[in-house]
């Protein structure tokens, strides 16, 4: 059988480093075929070179082995290659099928036939499955819905080969397995589909192939229903990862942070936290987990000084011991004198600033205080022997710590995060989110340097969607549902499949723990 | 009131709101884009200056003769393409150079002042311009008798285009493929370059519209108003066009009505001066400036500009 397409000898290279090296690489119809590696491994930049965004050195891309030249999207879609992007690429202003058709609107006497538009949308919908509505404005939608807009874009295309890049990074683990079903019937009707993750389970779920890949080059293939979850990720990272320690759960210290029936509204004005209490003690993680959207996030953002509370008391005790202090209405700067770190979890917003250098980002908590700033001066060689130290320390991807934090990958801008705010100055941590995007041989070493807080008796609210990182590391687990936690459990006595049903709701009698 | 002064009032408010329309719509075809423009001012300015030298030229030429109003219509024409051409400036600085569109903007502001000032000394010798004989006249009169005689609306044709663009805007921006498209490049540029559709493309044509309709703006103000150029004759209107764009949140249907609003404030100056109010004439004067000020005020946070408005592709 001829392949749908076929990759011969791809070399890129970029100015200083070397992107693809001679990658041969083929996908057949009917395959979903797994692209994995670390951040900055090649896998992006050969899925752009099939999708026209860059062009190769060198190297031959036959499609159903006839050879061509993609020289834009636009001659991909046209030869029948579509990509759904990790970052969608949506007009939130505008209806889903305006989305779906755009530049390929019916028309009547010039303009836009909206209900013939509504109509093929809705034909297109029902024919893959998805179902949608055509008129919702694309931004009241919730994150898997906008993807399943960015599906229909690309199948509207009549796309045959589909590029998935990092699908699921910001899906919840319902939406994840509802993709891979979709994933599923798009193959079973002859599709050729790719895509890049760093979810070893996913792999194992719904790629019926895996590729490999390791600085630029393709160093193996596997068979993802043989293989192991660790097998597949010592592949990824070169070296087999160490399986996550089987400690029993902290029983924790004194109360750091104490959470006393908080509310809050969201950005929408609706109520978004009814009366959340809960407690942080020393030397433990408490996990939160929750379907995106009910409160988590606010809770986080609450915690941070970010958003009033609209009732309820947030109290710190001292670093030092002693009474707790009440933050309830403190300034984000005022907290973080008092102890309390920070990863927020849209990072692109609120924790890193892009065009800046790596050192200057590092200081972002503390350029205010000595050593970083003497009498009203930045002391820039004291900055950027910080830098260096935590580039080499977390192995931070970059040249040198003057590098811009916007040209790193996802997975380094995020070390660069955890290296600013897993500190002793901190006594209690908020961390959502900590590996959106992070491959796993940085995950690893993140959850380590979280663990290592924590035994050094730092408090830790982790917030996440990741099932398998919440399981991982927390002492203990919180589920929030509908702004109120329904649920507490200690590590170790709740299974992956009773946690997705106490997040969807699913509220048992005699069921409901009791906070701390 | 007596009706006659209403009337009196309707008429300078339809003048006033005008210019302040068409620079409304000139905002929202740049920025819906993406592009800010704030050398709308410079546009109408330029645009001004050139409707009238065109008919004014023509006409002392004796290519036209002083009764019909072909030397105007040219005369429009003319301004509708320099403002277009201003247009492609702005948008071939700020997308081909990724010069600041704030900074392209304000050089084309000062660059309309200078350029139009020194061209009116060049072609006339003098700092201000002899009137024409006529100006475009009233397709439409409607008048009652008042106390001092008749008192009228005028509705003349390029106000009545100005109200027939904003509708065309409306219908070409929400309901055709190429509305959409602009939507798309001032909200997610990317959306298009990942379907293979031409950003630049759209912004260039978008810019040439929006320019056009600058100038435009300017002929209304020398060949339907006044019938002749002043320097710095705009006085601020593009930049009062650009509030009314925004207390219209971006829309042509809301910007007809911010626009008589703002007319509305500005005629209402005048008539209280006529009226002899006891109010120095300057502070009167401000009216229209700090409603201005007032309605962006209120509008903070609400109104939510294009998200793309600005960026660099």
């Amino acid at each position: 059988m001829v392949p749908a397409v076929a990759l011969e000898g791809i070399t890129k290279i970029y100015p200083g480093v070397i992107a693809n090296q001679d990658v041969d690489w083929t996908l057949e119809w009917g395959q979903i075929h797994a692209l994995l590696g670390e951040n900055g491994a090649g896998k992006s930049t050969l899925m752009n070179i099939l999708y026209g965004m860059t062009t190769p050195d060198s190297g031959r891309i036959l499609l159903e082995g006839r050879e061509v030249l993609i020289a834009s999207p636009s001659e991909a879609i046209r030869l029948g290659i579509g990509m759904v992007h990790q970052h969608f690429q949506l007009v939130g202003t505008l209806t889903v099928a305006q989305n779906i058709l755009m530049g390929m609107e019916p028309r009547r006497w010039g303009l836009v036939d909206t209900a013939a538009a509504h109509e093929r949308v809705r034909a297109l919908a029902d024919r893959v499955g998805l179902p949608i509505d055509p008129a919702a404005l694309v931004e009241d939608l919730p994150v898997g819905m906008q993807q399943r807009v960015e599906i229909l874009k690309v199948l509207a295309r009549d796309a045959r080969i589909l590029i998935f890049d990092e699908p699921t990074a910001v899906l919840t683990p319902q939406e994840i397995a509802l993709l891979g079903q979709v994933m599923q019937r798009l193959a079973s009707e002859g599709k050729a589909l790719v895509f890049i993750t760093h979810k070893m389970r996913e792999v194992q779920a719904v790629a019926t192939h895996v590729t490999v890949m390791r600085a630029g080059r393709k160093v193996g293939v596997a068979d993802p229903r043989k293989a192991t979850a660790a097998e597949l990720a010592a592949l990824v990272v070169g070296r087999p990862l160490k399986a996550p320690p089987d400690a029993p759960a902290s029983e924790g210290g004194a109360p750091l942070l104490r959470v006393e029936n908080v509310s809050c509204r969201s950005s929408r004005g609706l109520e978004a936290l009814s009366e959340v209490s809960l407690e942080v003690r020393a030397g433990e993680i408490v996990g939160l987990i929750g379907v995106e959207g009910n409160g988590q996030s606010e809770l986080v953002e609450v915690l941070a000084g970010l958003r009033p509370v609209t009732g309820g008391k947030v109290l710190l005790a001292p670093r030092s011991g002693g009474t707790h202090v009440d933050l309830t209405r403190a300034t984000p700067r005022a907290r973080r004198e008092a102890g309390i770190g920070h990863v927020a979890e849209d990072r692109l917003r609120r924790a890193v600033l892009k065009p800046w250098s790596i050192a200057d980002n590092l200081v972002f908590d503390r350029f205010h205080l000595a050593p970083y700033a003497r009498a009203g001066r930045l002391d820039h060689a004291a900055i950027r022997e910080r830098g260096a130290n935590l580039l080499a320390r977390y192995r931070v991807k970059a040249p040198d710590a003057q590098t811009a934090v916007g040209t790193l990958s996802g997975g380094n801008q995020q070390k660069v995060v955890m290296a600013r705010e897993l500190d002793d100055r901190y006594h209690v941590l908020l961390i959502a989110q900590p590996t959106r995007g992070v491959d796993a041989g940085a995950a690893e070493s993140i959850h380590d340097e979280m663990r290592a807080l924590r035994d050094r008796g730092a408090g830790v609210l982790l917030v996440t969607n990741e099932l398998d990182e919440l399981l991982a590391l927390s002492d203990r687990i919180g589920v929030v549902y509908h702004g109120e936690i329904v649920a507490w459990r200690a590590r170790g006595t709740v299974t992956r499949e009773e946690l997705g049903r106490l997040m969807i709701g699913g509220r048992m009698t005699g069921d409901l723990g009791t906070p701390a | 009131m007596e009706p006659a002064i209403l009337i009196g009032l309707l008429a300078a408010m339809l003048r006033l709101a005008t210019p302040l329309l068409l620079g409304s719509l000139s905002g929202i075809w740049a920025e819906r884009s993406g592009v800010v423009n704030i050398a709308i001012e410079g546009m109408m300015l330029t645009g001004a200056f050139a409707g009238y030298v065109v008919a004014e030229r023509l006409l002392d030429a004796g290519v036209f003769d002083g009764d019909g109003t072909g030397h105007l219509w040219i005369g429009v024409l003319a301004a509708v393409m320099v403002g277009s051409l201003l247009g492609l400036v702005h948008a071939f600085w700020t997308q081909r150079f990724r010069t600041d569109q704030i900074v392209s903007g304000t050089a084309l502001n000062i660059l309309a002042v200078g350029v139009t000032a020194y061209a009116l000394r060049l072609v006339y010798d003098v700092g201000g311009s002899t009137k024409l004989p006529e100006t475009l006249p009233a397709i439409l009169t409607w008048s009652v008798n008042g106390k001092d005689g008749p008192v009228g609306v005028s509705f003349t044709p390029l106000m009545v285009l100005a109200v027939v663009l904003c509708l065309l805007t409306h219908v070409v921006l929400f309901r055709t493929p190429w509305g959409l498209r602009t939507q798309a490049s001032g909200e997610h540029p990317l959306t298009l370059t990942s379907l293979g559709l031409s950003v630049l493309a759209t912004r260039y044509v978008n810019m040439a519209i929006s320019g056009g309709l600058a100038g435009l703006a300017g002929a209304f103000l020398t060949l339907e108003g006044i019938g002749q150029f002043n320097e710095g004759m705009t006085s601020g209107k593009g930049f009062i066009a650009l509030a009314v764009m925004i207390f219209g949140r971006w829309k042509p249907l809301p910007s007809l009505a911010a626009a008589c609003l703002f007319g509305l404030a500005d005629a209402m100056q005048i008539f209280l001066q006529t009226l002899g109010v006891e109010v120095p004439a300057e502070w009167l004067q401000m009216l229209p400036y700090v409603l201005t000020l007032v309605a962006l005020m209120g509008l903070m946070g609400r109104s939510r500009p294009p998200a793309a408005l600005g960026q660099v592709s």
